[in-house]
């Protein structure tokens, strides 16, 4: 965008980095603020309705849906109050490092086809290893508020976060797998087309996989039924017990960012990124079905898909969050040693055996066996070189990686 | 005024070289938190340091076009620093360990310890003439792929010799030797820090249980073991 500016438009180099860099990180930060905001009234909404009340109602209309930006105007006027024994470097910085983490994943995740603050070539990695560096806010904050009870919930969450990486890592990697890539543009295109094409309905281990995925995301953004670190029944409010105003407001953004972010993670790896599941700009002819070629509105409307799986992410997390009790330390651990891992790896043994024996997924792959995908692509191979076909078996592999490489 | 200002404004962003200010900062940043890991005396605040320079240490990485290596230097090295936190955390909060003093002669011995591994790597970086212009060796095709194929014995950038057909030994041979050691030391390391049960002797546990009134079939048969009954 900033070479449109520079070679269309005629500004001068240096503005249009600026320009564009400042507008990428206005735009990211929208969308976690203004998502936090909307996020924490539909939370109210959802929490009221599934316990039989009616959540906000008064405040800018009828369903009370200026609630968040009066509670955000509270929140600028309180007082910031700090304990007398807190750390006070420590307990000033926490919360900005919680929401910098989150922040910071948002910077590679793409909202439609290239329409991501920095296309990284190791997107899934980064996003999974910048997650993670959310608890380092809340250990921060248990440690420095000299509070007991902000000590117990960063504890606990410190040990749930370590705990649940591991199969959060291996359900990541299914994806990167079958796209061959870890660039999330690349595999939000590979699955592109009908619905079929989406990574969950793959085989039946990704389908299972999946679910996996979701379970390890909702434990490492500690929401309920894995929300020990801030338990309100037992540790008053866990790690943000002794913050008030601006900053505790700020753990609550990260962490509805962090949902969000694990959300639209989940529905680029596994539902398909962007893609609808009917292609209807390609059926109605106005793309050929390939994002590179495809008009601006087209991308802004794979924003909108995108954003739509995302948010319904989300609501189900308050649906969980409003149904299930919560656990138990010993059954988090269980859930995520007992359950999850062995079930991810299982899963992931499966996938790899899967695309072994049926390549091309389910509905593909059963009217194709290995071997015509491989004739196929001998076809393929030989009618873009005509030239040296004798030669074309001595170097079939080193062709094969050049084109991987590249 | 308000025009000459933006333009000296301008001036200084058409001048300044992104890339030389991000290094400086990038650099800057993760040399004063490393020297503040060692002049800190809370560990907490130490592992925060430690925190903050590694993770500039991966803004470098990325910089250089090393994405791959700067989300591995996040994952691992930041990653892993947060159960030193933890374990700092945990340390600390009976404050008895809150401040940890180093005595003088220490910091004397590290001092010259530290000054002498400096020159020596100050001395090799700037014998290698390849580094001596800037801007070399930035990266600008992804380098993922490449350390994926290398590790299968494929290696890429000597794609054009004819040794690519059959492959060479990758490093996946070594990479999986060093992955099931460390695999046997963390199952090493799980063993001797598990929580200890006693282990009742079993003789006991026969005798206890002998004179209740229906003794169970497993132990009517070790009681014939133990016995030495018919074979």
């Amino acid at each position: 965008m900033a070479e449109f500016l520079i070679e269309t438009m005629g500004f001068p180099a240096w503005l249009s980095w600026t320009a564009i860099a400042g507008l990428s990180a206005f735009l990211i930060l929208n969308v976690i603020a203004g998502g936090a905001l909307v996020f924490i009234w539909a939370e109210r909404k959802i929490a009221a309705r599934i316990q039989d009340r009616l959540g906000p109602t008064r405040t800018g209309g009828r369903f009370g849906w200026l609630q968040s930006l009066a509670d955000g105007i509270k929140l600028l006027a309180k007082e910031d109050l700090m304990p007398d024994g807190a750390d006070a470097l420590l307990f000033r910085i926490a919360p900005y490092v919680s929401f910098c983490a989150s922040f910071c994943a948002f910077i590679a995740l793409p909202f439609a086809f290239d329409v991501v603050g920095q296309r990284l070539n190791v997107g899934v990695f980064f996003v999974v290893a910048v997650l993670g560096l959310e608890v380092f806010g809340v250990i921060l904050a248990g440690y420095a508020s000299a509070s007991k009870w902000s000590l117990f919930g960063a504890m606990r969450e410190a040990a749930q976060v370590v705990s649940y990486e591991v199969p959060l890592g291996m359900c990541v990697v299914v994806p990167v797998m079958l796209a061959g890539s870890m660039d999330l543009v690349t595999i939000g295109e590979k699955q592109a087309g009908w619905a079929s094409n989406w990574f969950i309905f793959h085989d039946p281990f990704t389908f299972i996989i999946f679910w996996v995925y979701y379970t390890c995301a909702l434990a490492s953004v500690n929401r309920a039924p894995f929300d020990l670190a801030e338990a309100e029944s037992e540790l008053v409010a866990g790690f943000h017990t002794e913050y008030s105003g601006l900053r505790w407001s700020f753990f609550f953004m990260a962490e509805y960012g962090s949902m969000f972010l694990v959300s639209a993670l989940a529905a680029i790896l596994f539902l398909g990124a962007w893609n609808g599941p009917i292609p209807v700009s390609q059926l109605l002819g106005l793309s050929d079905g390939m994002a590179a070629n495809a008009p601006y509105a087209l991308r802004l409307l794979g924003c909108i898909n995108l954003f739509l799986k995302a948010t319904a992410g989300v609501l189900v997390m308050m649906w969980i969050r409003w149904t299930l009790p919560r656990l138990r330390i010993d059954q988090v651990m269980t859930t995520c040693l007992k359950y999850c891992t062995p079930i991810a790896a299982a899963m992931f043994a499966g996938v790899m055996l899967w695309q072994l024996f049926l390549p091309g997924g389910l509905i593909a792959g059963s009217f194709q066996n290995a071997a015509g995908v491989r004739e196929g692509w001998l076809e393929q191979s030989n009618n873009q070189d005509p030239d040296n076909e004798d030669a074309l078996s001595d170097i079939l592999p080193s062709r094969r990686i050049v084109e991987v490489s590249r | 005024m308000n025009h000459e200002a933006f333009g000296l404004l301008a001036n200084l962003f058409a001048f300044l070289d992104w890339h030389e200010f991000f290094f400086l900062l990038f650099a800057g940043v993760a040399c004063v938190a490393a020297v503040m890991v060692v002049l800190s005396d809370n560990v907490v605040r130490m592992a925060l340091h430690l925190v903050l320079s590694l993770g500039a240490t991966s803004g470098l990485f990325f910089l250089a076009g090393a994405e791959f290596v700067g989300a591995m230097q996040l994952m691992i090295y930041v990653g892993g620093t947060l159960v030193l936190l933890v374990f700092g955390v945990m340390l600390t909060a009976q404050t008895q360990l809150v401040a940890l003093r180093t005595p003088a002669g220490d910091r004397v011995i590290a001092g010259i310890l530290a000054a002498a591994l400096l020159a020596v790597l100050v001395q090799a970086a700037f014998s290698i003439e390849s580094w001596q212009k800037s801007g070399q060796g930035v990266a600008t095709a992804p380098t993922a792929t490449p350390l994926g194929m290398a590790l299968v014995g494929v290696r890429v950038d000597q794609v054009a010799e004819e040794n690519l057909v059959r492959p060479k030994s990758g490093y996946l041979l070594p990479f999986e030797i060093v992955s099931v050691h460390l695999l046997v030391v963390l199952i090493g390391a799980a063993y001797l820090a598990r929580a200890k049960r006693r282990r009742v002797p079993r003789s006991v546990d026969l005798v206890a249980s002998a004179d209740s009134t229906k003794p169970r079939s497993s132990v009517a048969a070790s009681s014939t073991l133990v016995a030495g009954g018919p074979k």
